[in-house]
C-alpha cells in the first residue's frame, strides 16, 4: 500500500489546520454560511437531512487495518456508532457536529486519510477494481496508476473549479468490476506488443442523463497516461458548459461536440503537452510502484479446502474469488444481511474487519462500489477460521452478486436531494428473497436502487434498477430492466408506469418468475432479458 | 399553516421555530403566517440557526405535521433506524412519516 511521504502528510496536516480556523470563524460569526459552504464542501462536509454529513476519501477503495480501525473510532466517538460505505468506495458519517469536524480530520490525518475532494466540482476519489493486485485476470496492478492519478489530481490548481464534478476509474482486466465505462474518464490498462498502456473511455456517467463512455484512444503508453488524462480534462475545462449545471458534465460535452471532434481536440492538446514534457518522471512512477509489491505470499500454500460445513461451503461458493497466487483467495464480506441497510457497518464490525485484515489478509482491505468489503489476500487454509469469525458478527451473508446484494443510496432517510426512500425497499426485497436457495436459483442479479435521478444507487446500471420519484408528495418507484455496469455495459430502460413500495416488490417478483420460466441453459437474468426483450417483461408486469 | 425549520449551526440538529426560540421537536413549532422573512434573517444572523426556511404544514391533534414527507423525515429521523429517531420507543412513529 502507498504510504505518505513528508509532502503528502504536510499537505493534509496543513489542510486540517486551515479548516479548523475556518470552522472557528464560522462559529464566531466571521463567515456567513454562503461563505463557509464551499469551504466545508472542499473538506467533504455536507449539510444533510438530519445533521452534517462527512464523506471520507478511501483512495481506490484501499485501506489498511489501522485506517479501518480509525473509521470505527470516528463512528464511535463522533457519530452514532456506525458508518455507511458508499458506491464511490468511500465512507460517510451521518451525524457529525460542526465543532467536531476539525478533530475528526486531524484523527484521519494521523492515519494518512482525509476528506479532501469528496465534494465539489473537482476530480473526486479515484476508483478502481476492488480485486486490484490480487485478481487472477489482471494484466497489471491498477493501484499504482490510481495512486499517480490521485497525486496528480489532488489540489491540481487547474482542475479545482471544473464545470462539474469529475470521476475517474482505472481497471486492468477485461472483466470490469468498477463500472469503468460509467465514469467521466474510464481507463483500462492493456498490453500492446508487450508494452503497458491504457485505453481511454471518456464521457460516461449516470445521473439524469446516463451515457456509456465511448472509447477515444485504444492505446496510450503508460508513461504518457497522466498527460493524456490532463489533455482530456483541459478540453473539458475549456469548453464544458458552466451555464447549466444539468449540462455541465463531460458526457454532455462529448455528446454535443461528437466523439470525433472531442477526440481531435484532445489529441491536439496531447501533442502540445508532449512538447512541454509534462509526463511524471520515471523515478516517481517507480517510487510509487514500489509500494504495491505483492505481500509475502507463502509459495507452497495449499489449495485444499475442507468444505464439509454446508454453510461455509455456500459462502466459499458465493463470496470467494480466484486469486492470482495459488493457495490464496479473495474474500468478500457482504454488508447486505437480510433486513439490513446496504453498506452500513457498526463500529464493532468495522473494528473486527480491521482485526481480520491484519490477521488474515496482509493488513489490507478494500471497499467495493457495491458497498461491500474485500479481504484481498486470504490463505485458503485460513478461510474457515475467517468465516467463523465473520459469521459470529453477522458479516457472512453468502450473497455476493445475488439479488439481495443490492446497491442502495441513502435515499430520503438521509439525503436532502432524495425524492423517495431507497433503504426500506432494499430491506423488504431482501426479506422477500431471503431464502438463499431461491437467490442462488436466480443466480447473478444486480439490483440497484436510487432515491432520485442523481443515481447514486446506480439504478441505470442494474440488471433490475429502481428509481424513487416524488409523485404529488408521495413516494413512487419506477422499475428499470437491462442495465449493466460490467464489461457488457448497458443502460437500463424504464418498464412503464411506477408503483408504490409493495407494488414494485411484487413487480420484481413477476420479473424474476418470468426469467426462471424463459431462461435457457446457463443464462443469467441479464442474458435472458437481452434475448427475450422488454416487451415480454412489460406484458408480465402490466398485462 | 407555515412553520420555520433549519439546522443548529454547531450540531446540525434539525430545529423548529417556537415563536421565541428553536426546538428539536416539530410539535413545538408555531404558525408564522406569511411574515417570516424578518424572523429568518434575524435568527440566521444571530447564528441561532443555519439555513432556515419556511415550509407548509397542517395542524393536527398532536401538533404541526409538515406537508411534505421530506420534512416529516427531518422531523422524526431516519425511518430505517427507529432507535436514532426522536421517538425510539413509539412503534407508530414511522406511520406518522408515511
Amino acid at each position: 500500500m502507498y504510504q505518505y511521504d513528508k509532502y503528502d502528510q504536510q499537505m493534509v496536516d496543513t489542510r486540517v489546520a486551515e479548516f479548523r480556523d475556518q470552522v472557528e470563524r464560522r462559529l464566531a460569526g466571521e463567515l456567513t454560511e454562503d461563505q463557509f459552504k464551499p469551504l466545508r464542501l472542499m473538506n467533504g462536509l455536507y449539510l444533510q437531512l438530519h445533521a452534517y454529513m462527512l464523506r471520507v476519501a478511501i483512495p481506490y477503495g484501499t485501506l489498511n487495518g489501522k485506517q479501518m480501525r480509525m473509521l470505527g473510532h470516528i463512528a464511535r466517538k463522533y457519530d452514532r456508532d456506525y458508518g455507511h460505505f458508499t458506491t464511490r468506495q468511500n465512507i460517510q458519517y451521518n451525524w457529525i457536529k460542526l465543532e467536531d469536524a476539525p478533530d475528526i480530520l486531524a484523527d484521519l490525518a494521523s492515519v494518512e486519510m482525509h476528506a479532501i475532494q469528496t465534494s465539489g466540482n473537482c476530480i473526486r476519489n479515484i476508483s478502481s477494481d476492488q480485486y486490484a493486485g490480487a485478481a487472477a485476470d489482471e494484466i497489471a496492478d491498477p493501484r499504482p496508476w490510481a495512486e499517480i492519478l490521485r497525486q496528480w489530481s489532488s489540489f491540481h490548481p487547474e482542475f479545482s473549479y471544473l464545470p462539474r464534478k469529475f470521476k475517474i476509474a482505472v481497471i486492468a482486466s477485461d472483466e470490469d468490476r468498477a463500472a469503468m465505462r460509467l465514469h467521466d474518464i474510464g481507463i483500462q490498462l492493456v498490453l500492446k506488443d508487450g508494452q503497458l498502456g491504457a485505453k481511454f473511455f471518456v464521457g460516461g456517467g449516470m445521473g439524469r442523463t446516463p451515457m456509456i463512455a465511448p472509447e477515444i484512444r485504444d492505446f496510450v503508453p503508460a508513461d504518457e497516461l497522466i498527460s493524456y488524462a490532463e489533455a482530456c480534462l483541459r478540453v473539458y475545462n475549456r469548453y464544458g458548459r458552466r451555464d447549466n449545471k444539468y449540462k455541465a458534465r463531460i458526457k454532455i460535452l462529448v455528446h454535443e461536440l461528437g466523439q470525433e471532434e472531442y477526440t481531435r481536440q484532445v489529441e491536439e492538446e496531447f501533442a502540445h503537452m508532449k512538447k512541454l514534457g509534462l509526463n511524471p518522471p520515471v523515478e516517481e512512477l517507480a517510487r510509487i510502484s514500489e509500494y504495491f509489491q505483492d505481500p509475502a505470499f507463502i509459495a507452497d500454500a495449499s489449495d485444499e479446502l475442507d468444505l464439509s460445513d454446508p454453510d461455509f461451503n455456500l459462502w466459499v461458493d458465493q463470496n470467494i474469488v480466484a486469486h492470482k497466487q495459488p493457495g490464496y483467495a479473495i474474500a468478500t464480506i457482504s454488508l447486505k444481511p437480510t433486513s439490513g441497510i446496504p453498506g452500513d457497518a457498526s463500529s464493532a464490525q468495522i473494528d473486527l474487519m480491521a482485526d481480520l485484515a491484519e490477521q488474515y489478509s496482509f493488513d489490507e482491505l478494500r471497499v467495493t462500489h457495491s458497498q461491500n468489503i474485500v479481504l484481498p489476500h486470504v490463505k485458503k487454509s485460513d478461510l474457515y477460521a475467517l468465516w467463523q469469525k465473520l459469521d459470529a458478527a453477522g458479516l457472512a451473508p453468502a450473497n455476493l452478486d445475488l439479488i439481495t446484494d443490492s446497491i442502495a443510496c441513502p435515499g430520503l432517510d438521509y439525503c436532502s436531494l432524495a425524492n423517495a426512500r431507497s433503504i426500506p425497499l432494499a430491506q423488504k426485497i431482501s426479506e422477500r428473497f431471503a431464502d438463499l436457495g431461491r437467490q442462488r436459483e436466480l443466480g447473478e442479479l444486480k439490483l440497484k436502487i436510487s432515491g432520485c435521478i442523481n443515481a447514486c444507487g446506480h439504478h441505470h446500471a442494474g440488471h433490475i434498477g429502481i428509481l424513487g420519484v416524488d409523485r404529488k408528495g408521495t413516494e413512487n418507484y419506477q422499475l428499470l430492466l437491462g442495465g449493466s455496469a460490467a464489461e457488457d455495459t448497458s443502460l437500463a430502460k424504464i418498464t412503464g408506469p411506477g408503483f408504490d413500495e409493495d407494488g414494485v416488490i411484487d413487480a420484481i417478483e413477476t420479473v424474476t418468475d418470468l426469467y426462471l420460466k424463459e431462461r435457457q441453459e446457463d443464462e443469467r437474468f441479464i442474458d435472458t432479458y437481452r434475448r427475450v426483450g422488454m416487451a415480454a417483461f412489460k406484458e408480465a408486469i402490466y398485462g | 399553516m407555515k412553520i420555520l425549520t433549519g439546522n443548529d449551526l454547531k450540531t446540525g440538529d434539525v430545529t423548529w421555530w417556537t415563536g421565541s426560540d428553536w426546538s428539536r421537536h416539530v410539535e413545538d413549532a408555531v404558525d408564522v403566517g406569511d411574515n417570516f422573512e424578518a424572523i429568518l434573517q434575524q435568527e440566521e444572523a444571530a447564528r441561532h440557526v443555519n439555513v432556515p426556511y419556511a415550509i407548509d404544514a397542517e395542524m393536527t391533534e398532536n401538533g404541526p405535521r409538515p406537508a411534505h414527507i421530506k420534512d416529516r423525515v427531518r422531523a422524526l429521523g431516519p425511518t430505517v433506524r427507529p432507535d436514532l429517531t426522536l421517538k425510539p420507543a413509539d412503534p407508530d412513529a414511522g406511520n406518522w412519516v408515511i
